[in-house]
């Protein structure tokens, strides 16, 4: 037996085992009828407190769903399960480096557990990272990047991978603006240069500003009628 | 890091390919647009790699410069940072024409092979 060289020619996109999941979990999702939102954004930014707003204003129209993508710990899904909607949490510390975000296959093991066909806006609550979600497809219709004003005008320059693929922008605690040396026209010219135009909202999970707005764009996005007034 | 979510998939489809041959080099290709640090991906696949077929091969970037193409005056320029814009005209409605890979184009293995 001796060695020899030899060279192969692969020509395989190194996400593409991943993107060949999300395209199965989409079909999954087209069958059953739901909108899947991939909502990223850093630690912190408020996605769950966003997430309890919403759930109050929509009132069951449309009926929401959420995939939690959190490390470890269920808090998240405990500050939702008031709401007593289908929540299901997915581990996402089962690898090296598997920490930092939610890939296809973890999302596919979360919706074999979820009543999809009881749900109209399945929402993907991926891990708080700027960085890692933005190159893992899960098989979702639109991302939603939640952004705090704290994180400062510089983000988008420093992190456009996730914030070229956003196709909602929700510029969350905007009640602070008054108090923080933040520069909203700034940070809109800057967000501006790597997503010419995305559609964004002004919103504060906690004094309930944009909530309104953020949930006619899920309605609309959806096909769920507005609530009679 | 997303250099480690990356090594580890470049780890996975290089294991993968090399249908249980031992792997020497591994050439990927990264557009300039996907934001990875090369020096933080080799050392990201350095550890990933070890206790698998790819454990001792070099792992071989090619970084691929981004371009665009103009939908309004057609000319191509080169895009080195945001925002976007065409060099010739300063358009911002551009398709993307290369900086977008993320590929394994080629191994290089070891096989053995019985003496003639
Ligand atoms: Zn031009």
């Amino acid at each position: 037996m001796h060695k020899t060289a030899v060279k192969k020619v692969v020509m395989e996109g190194v996400l593409d085992a991943n993107d060949s999941l999300a395209k199965a979990n989409r079909e999954d999702f087209d069958r059953a009828g739901n909108f899947v939102v991939n909502m990223m954004s850093s630690p912190g930014a408020g996605k769950t407190a966003l997430l309890e707003k919403t759930l109050e204003h929509l009132r069951g129209d449309p009926r929401l769903g959420v995939l939690e993508g959190d490390v470890q710990t269920t808090l998240d899904a405990d500050r939702l399960a008031r709401f007593h909607v289908p929540i299901i949490q997915v581990n996402t510390d089962s690898g090296f480096g598997g920490e930092c975000h939610l890939d296809a296959n973890m999302v596919r093991s979360g919706i074999s557990e979820l009543p999809l066909s009881d749900i109209d806006v399945l929402v993907i609550e991926n891990v708080g990272n700027l960085v890692c979600p933005a190159e893992f497809k899960v098989g979702e219709d639109a991302r939603v990047m939640v952004y705090s004003i704290t994180e400062g005008e510089e983000k988008p320059l420093k992190y456009p991978l996730m914030f070229r693929s956003a196709d909602l922008v929700i510029v969350n605690k905007i009640d602070l603006l008054e108090h923080l040396d933040f520069d909203l026209e700034q940070f809109l010219g800057n967000l501006d240069d790597v997503n010419p135009g995305v559609p964004r909202i002004l919103a504060s999970a906690r004094a309930g500003e944009g909530i309104e707005e953020w949930c006619g764009w899920l309605r609309k996005k959806s096909g769920s009628t507005e609530p009679a007034t | 890091m997303h250099e480690l979510s990356i090594a580890e998939a470049i780890v996975a489809v290089a294991g993968r390919q090399a249908d249980g041959r031992r792997v020497t080099k591994v050439h990927v290709k990264v557009g300039h647009l996907r934001q990875v640090v090369p020096s933080a991906l080799s050392f990201s696949f350095g550890l990933v790699a070890e206790g698998t077929p790819v454990e001792a091969a070099d792992l071989d970037l090619e970084e691929v410069p981004a371009t665009g193409w103009c939908r309004r005056c057609e000319a191509e320029s080169r895009l080195e940072n945001f925002p976007l814009l065409c060099k010739t005209c300063g358009g911002s409605k551009l398709e993307i024409l290369t900086g977008e890979e993320l590929m394994v184009e080629y191994l290089e293995m070891e096989e053995e092979t019985a003496d003639a």
